[in-house]
């Protein structure tokens, strides 16, 4: 009752409607120390790449390494035919991707956002049945081998993720919620065609949808290693994506640790040292930390989209 | 051509609602013709591969595959599974997928939810944005990426913890060869991975309610524990509804990555770490064994759809608000 009296002196309900201090302060420190998980495995593997290989060796990885070198950098910088072309791989197959990918889902979305369609019903069976049901992983790498013949190619990594059903259901249901009818009948009345009337008066103002679903597609291609490692062989590191750069050095050293014949002078030279290893982490990493708080509201966004359901 | 009919058949059925299949649905069937394409490739076709489960599968040389698998490789029926069941690694397999899946969905629901709940509660509008910004970041990292970090910290001669147990004056712990730490470490990894997003989306949800709902229950005297249960968790219920489904359906399938990648693939772990998913990819592409692997992608295949559909029905016999379908 006293609170209620005080509630007067406060702006607003939400001044009146919250915790006590002391609660406060415990979850605050609780979520700082929850920021501070997440982030700390970060900052400690760029640490490593900074540090010195002596001191690695003498004190093993730390949070403050006794010597700070750039060496790791200096030397992916030198061996740039190979990670910066692995590079250069990861950028383009992201790149392309994400527009094929937005072409696929944006114009299926549409297409079921339209009330009238003939054949909607038998589009949407055909779009959930593969969420309930699949032929697997062997199916699907045979055929994409034998069949389609993508082994050792860039489509391999690009064409099998392009589209999925979650992002058709989320472009599908932002057209239907979002873009007004009147919008779609007035192009009809003015002779447009569907195509015009999609890429000229539907996307203009889809641009969030748009966002959402082409930033889903680009952390996704950019993230991609499985693919990677179905249909790209050894003798094919030309096409390596960066992702599986770091899982082939990783291979290479477990199994030169099983063989120890090969472990000669000679190969050890020309593995990726440890700092060179979590340097090529960090080249992976910070694009997506330095970007992702930026576009964390589209994210929020699509997924609030994606959850109302029908 | 195109303008003569839109100006004869356009300006009507606009109004009408139109059953004959009319210019505008041939427009949009082409327009959709791209992604129809794809499905259909890239879904549909894979889903004859099931025959693979039925098989003895032998490529035939000169004869390309299709042939091979449909006309001379010979049927053997339900042997694949048969075989598969008699292997003796296949019950700790199933353990392995069924207890992570069950402890993953326990934490993914009631973490993520807790945190929600209480993350929106904090007074400093700052303090939840930077923390919720933090704690998305690991969604967005693949696991090859968390390989590495587990790495930097598990690594036996040079790993940070390592380093503070001798530091100690402990002993080293060869973390990649010992499997009794890897049930928690793959739990508590998967956790970090995963909860910042599922709060994101609870989160949202929350914001999304009615403030007027919750002034209402202040004039009626709840505190804030009354508010929590009486309003925020039964308004969650139909997201939770929809998450949980979900991952029941996908009960039989798990994360590749966490499961190959963070651990190193490492032979020593392999009691504990191999799923369903470990055993189809090493099925594959380690033994070349199609039959068993492409048996095991079927069960699992039409377990989750199975289970799928059961949890949709148990969630709406309880709620019929929730549910997917």
């Amino acid at each position: 009752m006293e609170k209620k009296k005080k509630a007067v002196h406060l702006d607003g309900f939400n001044r009146f409607n919250r915790i006590k201090p002391a609660t406060n302060a415990v979850f605050t420190v609780i979520f700082v120390l929850l920021a501070i998980m997440t982030f700390l495995p970060v900052l400690f593997v760029f640490i490593i790449s900074i540090s010195s290989e002596a001191s690695i060796a003498q004190h093993g990885y730390s949070f403050f390494p006794a010597e700070l070198s750039l060496e790791s950098y200096a030397y992916l910088w030198q061996s740039k035919s190979y990670i910066g072309r692995s590079f250069l791989n990861s950028v383009g197959i992201t790149i392309v991707g994400t527009m094929i990918g937005l072409c696929l889902t944006s114009t299926l979305g549409y297409v079921l956002s339209r009330p009238n369609y003939y054949m909607k019903g038998l589009y949407t069976w055909l779009l959930i049945i593969p969420m309930l049901f699949s032929g697997g992983l062997v199916a699907s790498y045979m055929v994409n081998t034998q069949i389609y013949h993508l082994k050792n190619t860039y489509w391999a990594m690009i064409l099998p993720g392009a589209c999925s059903t979650f992002y058709v259901i989320v472009m599908r249901t932002f057209f239907q919620t979002t873009v007004p009818d009147s919008i779609i009948e007035s192009g009809k009345i003015d002779g447009a065609s569907q195509l015009r009337i999609f890429t000229q008066l539907v996307l203009p103002i889809s641009l969030p949808v748009i966002a959402t679903i082409g930033l889903f597609l680009t952390f996704n291609y950019w993230n991609a290693w499985y693919s990677a490692m179905l249909y790209i062989d050894s003798n094919h590191r030309d096409l390596y994506p960066l992702q599986y750069v770091l899982i082939s050095i990783e291979k290479n050293i477990s199994f030169m640790a099983r063989n120890e014949d090969f472990l000669t002078e000679e190969s050890m030279r020309n593995l990726p040292t440890e700092t060179m290893r979590m340097a090529i982490v960090m080249v992976v990493v910070i694009p997506i930390a330095c970007s992702y708080p930026f576009f964390q509201r589209y994210f929020v966004g699509g997924l609030t989209i994606g959850a109302v359901k029908g | 051509m195109r303008k003569d009919n839109l100006s004869v058949k356009g300006g009507a059925p606009i109004i009408r609602r139109r059953k004959r299949f009319s210019w505008d649905d041939l427009e949009l069937t082409l327009l959709s013709l791209p992604s129809i394409v794809w499905l259909i490739a890239f879904c549909y076709v894979p889903m004859f591969g099931i025959v693979f489960a039925f098989k003895n599968y032998k490529y035939k040389p000169g004869k390309g595959f299709l042939y091979s698998l449909f006309v001379s490789s010979k049927w053997v029926g339900m042997k694949n599974f048969e075989f598969l069941f008699r292997s003796p690694d296949i019950a700790n397999i199933f353990r392995n997928t069924l207890g992570y899946n069950v402890v993953f969905l326990l934490i993914g629901v009631t973490l993520p939810v807790t945190l929600a709940i209480m993350i929106t509660q904090l007074h400093s509008r700052r303090v939840a944005k930077v923390c919720q910004t933090a704690v998305f970041l690991p969604h967005f990292l693949s696991w090859v990426v968390i390989s590495y970090f587990v790495f930097a910290f598990l690594s036996t001669d040079k790993g940070l913890v390592n380093s503070i147990i001798t530091g100690l004056g402990g002993e080293r712990i060869l973390w990649y060869q010992d499997p009794k730490y890897w049930p928690y470490l793959l739990v508590f990894i998967n956790t970090w991975k995963t909860f910042g997003y599922s709060m994101v989306v609870y989160m949202a949800t929350i914001t999304g309610i009615d403030q007027t709902l919750y002034e209402s229950a202040v004039i009626d005297g709840a505190s804030k524990w009354q508010q929590t249960w009486g309003i925020t968790i039964p308004l969650l219920r139909p997201v939770i509804s929809i998450m949980f489904i979900m991952n029941v359906g996908h009960i039989f399938s798990t994360d590749f990555g966490l499961f190959f990648q963070v651990t190193r693939d490492s032979n020593s772990l392999i009691n504990v770490t191999q799923t369903l998913d470990v055993y189809v990819y090493k099925a594959l592409m380690q033994s070349n064994n199609y039959n068993y692997s492409s048996a095991v992608a079927l069960m699992q295949s039409v377990f989750g759809c199975v289970l799928l559909i059961i949890a949709n029905a148990v969630v709406k016999k309880i709620d019929p608000e929730s549910g997917m379908f």
